[in-house]
């Protein structure tokens, strides 16, 4: 069983504050090829295509037979912990100040063996199943967990580390308002985070639902605007040295083309949202998040943007709104950069077309706003980076890996 | 020299005739130095021009061990000491060095292609020196082990030991008896950075470094050198130089890769050509050093040099003595785990003893009524186990 993780108590002021630190990042370039696989569901290691032998660490040509034809593969994650160890002394400032510090050597059963994170739960000699997650420097560490998933395990200090689990934690959604934010605030809710900001971004217009969930005790409803500077400055000036989480779930969305426009107006307005918003609310909370990333426990550990897939290629039928979301995802990958310093990750979430008002006359398959924070949730406790929500991202992000001219020719709803 | 036991398996390698090996230096330890590799190394040549009585130009043959060398190569070095030699070679092969480059430091004097050779390993010790080394040991280290929890050799050892101990019982108490059996050795040596007697209470309850290790199963990082000669016999005895011969020799890299965890090295696949070398059988060996940075791998030795079976390294350890009179000395002049690990030197450190014992030249205390020392070497932990390991054995002159 793992060790409870109490709900976290008021910081004492005086205390001292755990400054951001991260494990050593150095890798390979063939080393770096484990984060594109990291924070998934499966567990995918180096295969030879040739002799099929599976090799780790990873190399540029198979152990076995030589052959450069090694493509990332699937493998079955089970394994046996061989040996473990409890360091009670380390070279690195990281984890000095994160000892004892548990690891384990595992027999995988798809054949290497590995030096690994361990969970608690894990014992030597027993059956361990095997993650690839990104540590605090963003860099694809394995993890072992045990099997079968014993009590308390997502308070697993190790498990904390590499991911983003929102229990115990303060989330702010910038725009709560939405089915997008009223989703968001519900799945984080009963995730167990300890304090929901919520970003109002229309004060004036009334909505029960999320009236309700304002009237709930662990929820605090701020007047935010993210396409208005003051705002933000203002909102971060009262709650930002307490966002732990912050989910930028603005988005501003209007149909139409590039050509055949009387004026710029909705394009300019998408920019503001969109691009511009992103910047104003990283410009605001980004500093103080990046020092907060290892402050405690439950120090600040995410940014998420809800982005949307075609910010990875232009939709004809958005054109505007699918620029705007390209020029937020390079923003994002800026930030994702800086944030990386303190140990926060940047989330991007590309979901194909939302069941939401702006999007009622879009042809089914749509992600509803419910799987849509699902999936935002499951990302946040596995450590992922970047997640494509629902049927039309899914096979869009496939055909792009496969032939992005194809899709650019192709894309229509 | 032992008798020719029909028993013992043939060797098909060559024997090392009449080349001998003879000097056994030693650049006093130090915990921390603001030298460089150069000067440990430099200063290491000079010990051995001095022990043989020879001038710098007469060296014709070198081999060079350092970690903390570069960026200089030992061809850099060359320049860098003066010194113009016909044969050079660079050995970084942690653990297994002095093994190594004896063999080959033999062979090329056999052949003649060089007429002495000096065989030297130094490294300094800055205060980063040892996280610097350990962080980008190697490609593997950087990628695989250093980001999780960064403890270096210290955890890789920890799992070995782990399952060692739960594989076939070995009880700390088993390492404990070979840690203060060689702390009294040390006791007697001048160059030992640990020279306080231990006590079975002091290894047991000393600070957790990486479970279950403990503060005495580590080798303490230093600077320092060690060195020796290679020449012919008839250059030794017209110098009036002390010599050893060279009995048997073996290496291994990268023995057993599908181990799923290392419990044996690669003497196990090499140990008959080392006796059937030699002539000599286990019981022929008066004096055991093992590379010994942590004792777990030193009872692994004690199994694959045949003293005993595999697994029963505890109930030999727990059957025998291992102080210099005791029933099964090793590590003479103390081991790396109480003289200090000068960097790729702790990988000399027991060949040079053996040399000195055999000769009977030891500093510290004897090993009485030696007729024969085996050296072994182990190292490079570059991932999961150490990659290679090396063996030689020594017999007084006769």
């Amino acid at each position: 069983m793992t060790t409870k993780l109490e709900h976290p108590k008021r910081k004492d002021p005086l205390e001292r504050t755990r400054l951001p630190s991260l494990p050593p990042a150095g890798r390979s370039r063939e080393a770096l090829g484990l984060i594109s696989v990291a924070g998934q569901a499966q567990f995918t290691l180096q295969t030879c295509a040739v002799c099929g032998a599976v090799q780790y660490p990873p190399r540029q040509l198979c152990h076995k037979c030589l052959s450069p034809d090694i493509p990332w593969e699937v493998q079955p994650d089970g394994g046996t912990m061989l040996a473990e160890t409890t360091l009670h002394h380390s070279n690195d400032v990281y984890f000095r100040e994160r000892l004892p510090w548990r690891l384990g050597l595992v027999k995988l059963e798809c054949g290497p063996s590995v030096v690994a994170h361990v969970m608690e739960d894990c014992r030597p000699g027993g059956r361990v199943r095997m993650s690839i997650k990104l540590d605090r420097s963003s860099r694809a560490v394995l993890l072992a967990m045990p099997e079968i998933e014993g009590e308390n395990m997502e308070d697993d200090l190790q498990l904390r580390e590499t991911t983003c689990d929102p229990k115990h934690r303060r989330v702010l959604i910038s725009n709560a308002k939405t089915a997008v934010g009223l989703g968001l605030a519900d799945a984080m809710l009963k995730a167990g985070a300890r304090i929901l900001f919520l970003g109002n971004p229309d004060p004036w217009k009334r909505i029960p639902e999320f009236d309700e969930l304002a009237s709930h005790p662990t929820c605090e409803v701020f007047n935010l605007d993210v396409s208005d500077s003051d705002s933000v400055h203002e909102v971060a000036g009262q709650i930002g040295s307490k966002v732990d989480i912050l989910i930028n779930s603005s988005y501003h969305i209007r149909p139409g083309g590039v050509t055949g426009r009387r004026d710029v107006n909705d394009p300019r307005n998408e920019m503001d949202v969109n691009y511009l918003g992103l910047l104003r609310l990283a410009k605001e909370f980004g500093p103080t998040m990046r020092a907060r990333g290892a402050d405690g426990d439950f120090g600040a550990c995410a940014w998420v943007n809800i982005l949307s897939i075609y910010a990875l290629v232009n939709n004809p039928t958005l054109a505007t709104y699918s620029a705007s979301q390209a020029a937020a995802l390079s923003l994002s990958q800026g930030l994702r950069n800086e944030l990386a310093e303190g140990g926060i990750k940047v989330l991007n979430v590309f979901p194909g077309p939302i069941e939401d008002e702006w999007q009622q006359l879009f042809p089914p398959p749509k992600v509803t706003p419910e799987a849509l924070a699902r999936g935002v949730l499951t990302a946040l406790r596995n450590g992922a980076e970047d997640i494509y929500p629902g049927a039309v991202a899914e096979e869009t992000i496939a055909r792009l890996r496969e032939n992005p001219k194809e899709v650019e020719r192709e894309l229509s709803l | 020299m032992a008798q020719i036991d029909p028993d013992l398996p043939v060797s098909k390698r060559a024997s090392y005739d009449d080349v001998v090996v003879t000097c056994p230096v030693t650049i006093p330890y130090e915990r921390f130095s603001v030298r460089s590799a150069h000067w440990f190394l430099g200063r290491t040549v000079a010990e051995l021009l001095a022990a043989a009585h020879m001038e710098k130009d007469a060296l014709d043959g070198i081999c060079v061990s350092s970690f903390t060398l570069p960026p200089d190569s030992p061809i850099g070095l060359m320049q860098y000491l003066g010194l113009s030699p016909r044969w050079l070679d660079g050995i970084n092969w942690g653990g297994a060095c002095a093994a190594v480059a004896l063999r080959r430091a033999a062979r090329a004097v056999q052949a003649g292609d060089a007429q002495y050779v000096a065989c030297v390993a130094g490294d300094t010790n800055h205060v980063y020196s040892f996280r610097d080394n350990v962080s980008n040991f190697s490609q593997f280290a950087r990628d695989a082990v250093y980001p999780y929890g960064s403890g270096g050799p210290n955890a890789s050892f920890a799992f070995l030991t782990d399952y060692y101990m739960r594989h076939y019982g070995a009880e700390r108490n088993d390492f404990g008896k070979l840690c203060i059996a060689q702390r009294d050795n040390a006791l007697g040596n001048p160059f030992a950075l640990l020279k306080r007697p231990l006590s079975m209470e002091e290894y047991l309850n000393a600070r957790l470094i990486a479970d279950p290790l403990r503060l005495f199963d580590c080798v303490m990082p230093c600077a320092g050198g060690e060195g020796f000669l290679v020449m012919g016999r008839h250059e030794a005895e017209a110098r009036g130089l002390p010599y050893a011969h060279i009995l048997g020799s073996i290496e291994r890299h990268n023995a057993f890769p599908d181990d799923p965890i290392q419990m044996r090295g690669g003497w196990a696949m090499d140990v008959g050509d080392l006796y059937g070398m030699a002539g000599a059988k286990p019981s022929d060996i008066g004096l055991l050093q093992t590379y010994d940075d942590y004792p777990v791998i030193s009872m692994m030795q004690i199994e694959d040099l045949g003293f005993c079976a595999k697994g029963e390294g505890p109930e030999f350890v727990r059957e025998h003595t291992f102080t210099v009179t005791g029933s099964f000395p090793i590590n003479s002049s103390g081991g790396q785990l109480s003289v200090g690990q000068a960097g790729i030197a702790g990988g000399y450190l027991g060949m040079v003893e053996a040399i000195r014992q055999v000769t009977g030249q030891n500093l510290g205390r004897t090993v009485p009524d030696l007729e024969i020392a085996l050296a072994s070497g182990f190292g490079m932990i570059n991932y999961d186990r150490g990659l290679c390991s090396g063996a030689v054995i020594l017999g007084k002159s006769r």
